[in-house]
């Protein structure tokens, strides 16, 4: 699981696909009719199924992954269903918004789908960024935008991979040391 | 200094005198949570144990409760099969707090678990749904996490990484008039403060009116925590916390009661005082859309829908049955109604309260989420105009972007679904 990029350089550069606005919700992002499908491989196909032309981009692999989905405040609000992030996930976009909600953004942690925390940004569908360490340059417009750096605790998890990860290091551990 | 409530939760849990905000801690888990979605969680919880030659193994399974309720019975059979996987999972776990789909035990997870007892003053409570904030009105710290979070609970009887909490305080005063109730409340909470104005943080409750509240409407308010954006809800175990647990949840024996410190460091203060409080209403398509009954008054609605986990409680649908009773609704609207819980369900049976639904016209649908999240039963036609007392009214959220919904209590939907269009059900 690729999920060392969010903390680590080089820059990476992408264009904003989907520019959204304040308070996307997860019925927005995975509407609940699909919540029977549950696996990350599975996921993918209902990626904004309500956003019908940009589902039918994502569908047709028209969108590259490292592509960015620029949101506004609260992004990802609302129901904790885990597939709103496998399914951005799985198509390798990046989320950039102002503020996350704070269940979604736990479970883009967990499940190493990049998201970056941007209060101040700028950007328009089309527009290239820049993604580095601490800041998001919009090569389009040329303005630059600090990045908020995530809680410790999110990077420890990010830092060993996800959450599965994560969790299989410390079982063995406690595993060793009951043995011990 | 001194703590809030969750701040003393959390040191009990971590077995230390004091925990400051904005620690990092991993409380261990009193109880922990799952519906449909233990489909995944198990399906991660195998992915934990992979190569490390251990056999897959719940910390501990008397503290793990399963509830059907998302689609209940199955309505295909993607469902069905998973919900299969989910009772041989129970089975080969020991998971004893699993509520299967029967009439004599099933219901909505944020009903089962406090009327079964398994939520008790002081718990750290975690589970696979937002809505987990609910039980904050028994004075636990309960809040949803995903569903590899989950997968990782069970695997270390721990949450991981918690950063504790900043906290609100909502002072609320006053006496509700008639035919307003804890739903108007948090509504206009929300809309006070936003979707987000509570983002990463506890909302407690205090005040006169929390004190004469039932626990039933306690659950209304917690439950609605998280539309705005709050960790989770959460009201000081009192004198009605132990009545309920003693009289309606069977729980008979008790530990220490943790209380908010007096000089506890609160982010923000907020009073109300609810005395001129009128009906409200959250409008398409945001929860913090909130205006006043009356300013929508006419309103034509199509579908009126009284239940939930927010609001599918006994007195929920005797306030609604008692404005409805001898009466019939609009010819153009299709009222449902939904318990709760099964407990709830046959309670209202026996009383005639069903009985008298569905003699206005309401269609009793049994126990369980569906409708709410378009997901099971009840969904809306393009242009339908829903009102409903659920919780969300997200664009799409009741299974169609072509539709819209209005948030209300049980008594506004009950009186809007007789005249057909929103109404203030005061002075009925």
């Amino acid at each position: 699981m690729n999920v060392k990029a969010q903390s680590e350089k080089p820059p990476v550069a992408g264009c904003v696909v989907l520019k959204m606005g304040d308070d996307v919700s997860t019925d927005t992002i995975y509407p609940g009719r699909f919540m029977a499908t549950v696996l990350p491989g599975e996921t993918p196909q209902y990626a904004f199924a309500d956003i019908t032309d940009f589902n039918s981009r994502l569908q047709k692999k028209e969108i590259p992954a490292g592509s960015i989905v620029a949101g506004g405040w609260n992004f990802g609000c609302g129901s904790s269903r885990e597939q709103a992030a496998s399914t951005l996930k799985g198509h390798g976009l990046i989320v950039i918004a102002k503020s996350f909600a704070r269940i979604f953004l736990q479970n883009a942690v967990n499940l190493g789908l990049q998201t970056l925390v941007c209060p101040e940004l700028e950007a328009d569908e089309g527009d290239e960024l820049e993604i580095s360490d601490d800041r998001v340059l919009n090569r389009t417009t040329g303005r630059s935008f600090a990045l908020q750096p995530l809680p410790a605790a999110k990077r420890a998890i990010i830092a060993a991979g996800g959450l599965i990860s994560y969790t299989r290091e410390r079982l063995l551990k406690m595993r060793t040391a009951k043995e011990q | 200094m001194g703590m809030t409530l969750v701040q003393k939760i959390l040191a009990r849990a971590t077995g230390q005198p004091f925990v400051n905000i904005g620690d990092i801690v991993e409380p261990a888990v009193d109880l922990a949570m799952s519906h449909e979605n233990t489909a995944l969680a198990l399906n991660q919880f195998l992915e934990i144990y992979k190569g490390t030659g251990l056999q897959p193994r719940i910390w501990d399974p008397s503290k793990v409760a399963v509830i059907f309720d998302h689609r209940v019975p199955a309505e295909g059979s993607k469902t069905a099969t998973n919900q299969k996987k989910v009772r041989e999972f129970v089975a080969q776990q020991g998971i004893t707090k699993f509520h299967d789909i029967r009439g004599d035990q099933g219901g909505i997870c944020h009903q089962i678990l406090p009327e079964n007892g398994y939520v008790r003053p002081g718990d750290v409570i975690v589970g696979a749904d937002s809505h987990m904030t609910t039980h904050g009105a028994l004075g636990a710290f309960a809040f949803g996490i995903g569903a590899t979070e989950l997968a990782s609970v069970w695997t270390l009887g721990l949450a991981l990484n918690v950063e504790v909490p900043e906290t609100i305080r909502i002072d609320v005063r006053g006496q509700f008039q008639e035919h307003v109730s804890a739903k108007d409340l948090i509504l206009y909470l929300i809309g006070m403060i936003s979707s987000q104005g509570a983002s990463f943080r506890v909302i407690e409750y205090h005040g006169e009116t929390i004190s004469r509240m039932p626990t039933s409407g306690r659950l209304v308010l917690c439950n609605m925590a998280v539309e705005a954006g709050a960790t989770a809800g959460i009201v000081p175990p009192d004198e009605e916390t132990l009545r309920y647990l003693r009289e309606e949840a069977g729980v008979l024996e008790s530990r220490p009661l943790l209380l908010p410190d007096a000089d506890a460091p609160y982010s923000r203060r907020v009073e109300i005082d609810v005395s001129a409080l009128a009906p409200m209403l959250a409008c398409p398509h945001a929860v913090d859309n909130v205006v006043a009954v009356r300013e929508r008054e006419g309103t034509r609605v199509d579908q009126v829908v009284i239940g939930s986990c927010t609001n599918g409680r006994y007195d929920d649908l005797a306030a609604a049955a008692s404005i409805l009773r001898g009466r019939k609704i609009a010819p153009w609207v299709r009222l449902l109604a939904f318990p709760a819980s099964w407990k709830i369900y046959r309670q209202l049976a026996r009383d005639g309260i069903l009985e008298d639904l569905a003699q206005a016209g309401a269609v009793i649908l049994n126990p369980g989420c569906g409708c709410c999240l378009g997901i099971h039963q009840g969904a809306l036609a393009d242009g339908d105009v829903a009102l409903s007392t659920t919780n969300r009214n997200f664009l799409g959220r009741m299974g169609n972007p072509k539709s819209s919904i209005y948030l209300c209590s049980p008594e506004v939907a009950a009186v809007s679904a007789i005249s057909g269009v929103i109404k203030d059900p005061r002075g009925e």
